[in-house]
């Protein structure tokens, strides 16, 4: 574990992702506590103001504080993703493991429907259940979380199958484990730093994905603040001031680059085998 | 075939929820009746399929027009907006993956790869914004949106066509060009790129003959699978700039509740990312003869 951490601190992107992230996951929880003002407080006579002592970065058309609009932004963005990469994550190595422990029809059948799922983007998948469901968050979460199944599926099964070959496990298995026991004790712990680095990845498309579905309107609905709604009210007064439509797209940068740098840094860290090669 | 099915299975079921929420049970009823909601749901699928196979799309609730033609007067905006991102992504793709492979950890090289991360966290609809920010509203090189149809003329219609394919393109090209620059690389590491060099070819000559020949294979499968994400990102891009394609019909269809159009136009994207990958298929063969011989 030392060595890690010598590592991790020696892993420029790494660094540089983990200190973006924390601060995205700082902000969100400082928001639990403090915002400059209350977040979607309306004072219409000050609004569009530029960046000043008062407001930092200058307040909308309504007058709400930007800064605190931004704050609680990261909130939802952190449990849009959150959710999201979890019920990928939960339903997803589930039936890889499931695939991979019973092969045959199984195995097929899940692949195929991975397959399937994929065809349709998350965002086709987003607006078909707003079309059904109406839009909001929750449908959003779901839409994003439905499309991480198969990408957790496929990458779990690939890496279990990969196991299952190992000395170790036909020895377990001449030992008389069941496959599930074979499954839990030496597959799942050996196939955990691909699920993470590929959890970190799905995060940050998570976020990117509620972005934009909350800038078509489909996804968090007022008076939530999201940063892709935040977008589009900055876009439509991009005559009057530049700033609201910029904002909010740099925080989503920022998360975005944070954890693919951070889900790059881990691959290096988590993987010995590309680690030797560097 | 299975894409058929589980569509057709999912949009009658989807008309009535829907209704059964917003609608008058008059309006229900008489919907039902128009769509052919109120048949069993195996004979309206084998008619929806039949239909879907003949190019019937059905009826538009809001519009009262064929589904089919609704989606190919925007298949004129859609499609060209595509074709025109997909060129302009393989064009910068290639451009920046060549020069960063063939600068290998060298100064070139970083600024490409860091640049390319950057540009796979911007989501496109903001880099849609930032591009109308500053040719539309500060420079006034482009109009912030709309579209004057081919009609007007081509340049005039391309003009409105160029920012969104931009927007769209940049963030497509920082991924491609990671995937071109490491493929080049693997190629380069090959034993007849040495021969290449050996026999006192030049090294551009090495590089566009040899490597970049054997390079395409693996970059074009990351293509076609990005043309899926380019034909969904249509459906942001088109907002941001207002254009009157199959992403703003599909808008207007969900807010009209009109299941069906929703239904043909999810249908018509998901087949064009379908033939995308076939045309993929067919381009290996030309592109490396060795798949041919194995595919047969």
């Amino acid at each position: 574990m030392n060595s890690f951490g010598q590592r991790a601190l020696r892993h420029r992107s790494f660094l540089i992702g983990s200190v973006l992230v924390g601060m995205l996951v700082l902000t969100a929880l400082l928001s639990l506590v403090w915002t400059p003002y209350p977040a979607g407080e309306i004072d219409v006579p000050n609004k569009l103001q530029g960046p000043s002592a008062a407001h930092w970065l200058g307040t909308d058309s309504l007058g709400r504080d930007m800064v605190s609009m931004l704050i609680v932004g990261a909130r939802y963005s952190i449990a849009v993703g959150v959710i999201a990469v979890g019920i990928g994550i939960t339903a997803g190595v589930a039936l890889g493991l499931l695939a991979a422990a019973r092969r045959g029809w199984v195995e097929e059948l899940v692949m195929r429907g991975a397959d399937f799922t994929l065809a349709f983007p998350a965002l086709l998948t987003a607006i078909m259940l707003t079309a059904i469901y109406g839009p909001g968050l929750v449908t959003s979460i779901v839409a994003i979380g439905i499309f991480n199944i198969p990408e957790f599926a496929r990458i779990t099964r690939a890496s279990a199958s990969a196991i299952w070959t190992r000395e170790y496990v036909l020895a377990a298995q001449a030992s008389g484990k069941g496959p599930w026991h074979i499954t839990f004790e030496h597959v799942l712990p050996n196939i955990a730093a691909v699920l993470i680095v590929q959890a970190t990845i799905r995060f940050a498309i998570a976020i990117l994905a509620e972005a934009a579905l909350s800038y078509l309107g489909l996804g968090t609905q007022p008076p939530m603040p999201s940063w892709g709604r935040m977008l589009n009210e900055g876009q439509a007064m991009m005559y009057q001031t530049v700033w609201l439509a910029v904002w909010p797209g740099l925080a989503i940068v920022f998360s975005v680059l944070g954890l693919n740098l951070m889900g790059d840094g881990l691959r290096d860290l988590l993987d010995p085998r590309l680690a030797r090669q560097r | 075939m299975l894409v058929f099915a589980a569509l057709g299975v999912l949009p009658g079921n989807a008309a009535e929820v829907r209704l059964g929420e917003s609608a008058t049970p008059e309006a229900i009823q008489e919907l039902s009746r128009r769509l052919g909601l109120d048949r069993p749901a195996p004979e309206r699928y084998a008619q929806w399929v039949a239909g879907m196979l003949r190019g019937d799309f059905g009826l538009s609730v809001a519009y009262d027009t064929p589904v089919a033609e609704l989606i190919a007067e925007r298949l004129v905006v859609t499609a060209p907006l595509a074709l025109l991102a997909m060129a302009m992504t393989t064009v910068l793709a290639l451009g920046f993956g060549l020069y960063a492979a063939s600068r290998h950890n060298r100064l070139g090289d970083v600024g490409v790869m860091a640049l390319s991360q950057i540009g796979i966290a911007v989501p496109n609809f903001w880099f849609a914004i930032l591009l109308i920010l500053l040719f539309a509203v500060q420079l006034h090189w482009f109009s912030a949106g709309g579209f004057p149809g081919w009609d007007d003329g081509f340049w005039p219609a391309l003009k409105a066509l160029i920012l969104p394919a931009v927007s769209l393109a940049v963030v497509q090209a920082a991924i491609l060009a990671r995937f071109t620059r490491s493929a080049v690389l693997d190629v380069m590491r090959e034993d007849f790129v040495r021969t290449a060099r050996a026999k006192g070819l030049s090294e551009r000559a090495v590089l566009w003959r040899h490597v970049l020949r054997n390079a395409f294979v693996p970059v074009l499968t990351v293509m076609g699978l990005q043309f899926a994400n380019l034909v969904t990102g249509t459906i942001v891009v088109e907002n941001v700039f207002s254009l009157p394609g199959l992403g703003r019909l599909v808008f207007q269809a969900i807010s009209n509740r009109d299941v069906l159009l929703v239904q043909g136009i999810v249908m018509m994207l998901a087949a064009i990312v379908i033939v995308i990958n076939f045309v993929v298929d067919v381009l290996y063969a030309v592109i490396d003869p060795r798949l041919k011989v194995h595919a047969a």
